[in-house]
């Protein structure tokens, strides 16, 4: 069970869980909420260097469409097939089984912490 | 812009909708998951609040001729307890409006307009009526809707205790037999805890159905007695839901597919307009000279995978970067009951032929797609 307290935000609504000099990377279940049923996911490709604060990637759900940006600078070390295969697991479990990217990181920038996200939804 | 509620949101909120602004509305978008609640239309029912639709009401000796100069359509041709669609034109011959008219007495029509047109569209019955022997009035605040659709609409509704007929007999057998034979897009005045309820085998999601025009206060309880009838057989539904669901059955949308840029004949609704009626209606010059010859039409569009064309994506004629613009689309969504993209698009008239591959400039990727026919959905 993924202590979402222990996580760092940013305002597109990614998660950021730091494992030593990797970090792995989903959306939030008010992102998820926001989006309704996804239905297809859009990851970039081990291997591939991602700059913070761009769009590296998709998430689409029955009504519209949401990019995921990238929320460090680093190179992707593994992109989850899993919710390729099934893009419910984003609705269903967004902390957990429906991660989306682990990223190889130097320097982790400025995040938001767990109450500093809360606030920015209203929550 | 005042928000506008539905007599309906302390039960969707009970509920535990999420919302989202419509026209000025706030309206529920989904309760729990739109694909749950769009395959619930499919195989079982659902349950719609569409309380922000507009209802303008002619009442009068001339109420038919006032409506047939008003739309496009012969009104004055349907029966009482029959409904129509039909198209509010302007001069130009562009679409103010879709909507649909039940004619519900001999001198008497409901006129039922999209919650986003209310206002141009009852000034524009309003202004179009003068002149004629009829009294025209938006009675909008006045009237709740609340829609059941799916195949399992027609059993839940004769189980739900309430309902009765006007009239000596009885009321429940009435009911239940004038339910089962009401044809599609046909409606008859029955009652609920004996206050007046219009009981109409329309919809807007390609299955089988009854829309319930009632007063707002009477909503909450209609509403919370065919949940407790219908058990798991009735699914609450949103907007969200309901949108795949009228793209699937090809029911154009304002504003997506059609708008006062529109002609009728673009759209695929040449057949909506009644050239043949005798005497002038709004528009029919313009329609008479027709749009330009390469005028865009709408077509639908299939596709493999899982991205799905959306509105405002271009369309071209090939995948490379010297093909041809010619198109756009409109409305497009992964079908959720096909299980591939669906779309429906404007495109020149040189490539609407069925089977023509054209492709869709998906965020940056041209995704091929084919032209079909619509609906891309029809029930069994």
């Amino acid at each position: 069970m993924t202590d979402r307290n222990e996580l760092f935000y940013t305002p597109e609504h990614e998660w950021v869980r730091v494992d030593g000099d990797t970090v792995v990377v989903g959306i939030t279940d008010y992102a998820a909420d926001k989006l309704g049923d996804v239905v297809y996911v859009d990851l970039p490709k081990v291997g591939a260097a991602v700059t913070a604060g761009t769009v590296v990637g998709e998430i689409e759900s029955t009504k519209s469409v949401g990019e995921l940006f990238a929320p460090v600078d680093g190179e992707v070390v593994e992109a989850n097939q899993a919710v390729v295969d099934a893009p419910e697991l984003v609705n269903s479990d967004p902390f957990g089984e429906g991660w989306l990217v682990k990223v190889k990181v130097g320097e982790l920038p400025k995040l938001l912490t767990a109450a500093e996200y809360r606030a920015l939804v209203g929550e | 812009m005042t928000e506008r509620r539905s007599p309906l949101e302390a039960v969707h909120r009970q509920a535990g909708a999420s919302f989202t602004d419509f026209a000025g509305w706030q309206m529920p978008v989904r309760y729990s998951s739109d694909l749950a609640e769009h395959h619930a239309v499919r195989t079982s029912s659902g349950l719609f609040d569409l309380s922000h639709m507009a209802e303008i009401v002619f009442v009068g000796p001339e109420a038919a001729a006032a409506l047939d100069y008003a739309l496009a359509g012969k009104l004055s041709a349907i029966e009482i307890g029959q409904a129509k669609y039909s198209l509010l034109l302007d001069e130009q011959g562009g679409i103010i409006d879709d909507l649909v008219v039940y004619r519900t007495g001999e001198d008497r029509y409901m006129v039922v307009a999209n919650a986003g047109n209310r206002e141009p569209a009852a000034k524009a019955l309003i202004e179009r009526a003068q002149g004629f022997d009829v009294f025209v009035s938006d009675e909008s605040d006045d009237i709740a809707l609340i829609a059941i659709q799916g195949p399992d609409a027609l059993s839940v509704l004769l189980e739900t205790p309430g309902f009765g007929v006007e009239g000596p007999g009885n009321d429940d057998e009435d009911f239940d037999r004038s339910a089962t034979e009401l044809k599609y897009y046909r409606a008859f005045p029955a009652t609920f805890e004996t206050k007046p309820v219009l009981v109409a085998r329309t919809g807007y999601t390609g299955e089988d159905g009854f829309e319930l025009y009632v007063a707002p206060d009477l909503a909450p309880t209609l509403w919370q007695a065919l949940v407790e009838t219908g058990g798991s057989r009735v699914t609450l539904c949103g907007l969200a839901s309901r949108d795949t669901l009228r793209l699937e059955a090809g029911m154009p949308l304002y504003g997506h597919e059609l708008g006062l840029d529109t002609f009728p004949v673009q759209a695929g609704l040449g057949r909506v307009v009644a050239l043949a009626k005798e005497g002038d209606f709004v528009g029919r010059a313009a329609i008479e000279r027709g749009p330009e010859a390469d005028a865009p039409v709408l077509v639908g569009l299939a596709s493999e995978g899982r991205r799905a064309p959306r509105a405002d994506y271009e369309i071209y004629d090939g995948p490379g970067d010297d093909a041809g613009r010619v198109g756009v689309v409109t409305s497009g969504a992964l079908s959720p009951t096909l299980g591939h993209p669906i779309a429906m698009a404007y495109v020149s008239p040189a490539v609407q032929a069925v089977g023509t591959p054209l492709y869709v400039d998906v965020r940056g990727t041209r995704i091929e797609a084919s032209v079909v026919a619509l609906p891309f959905y029809k029930r069994a």
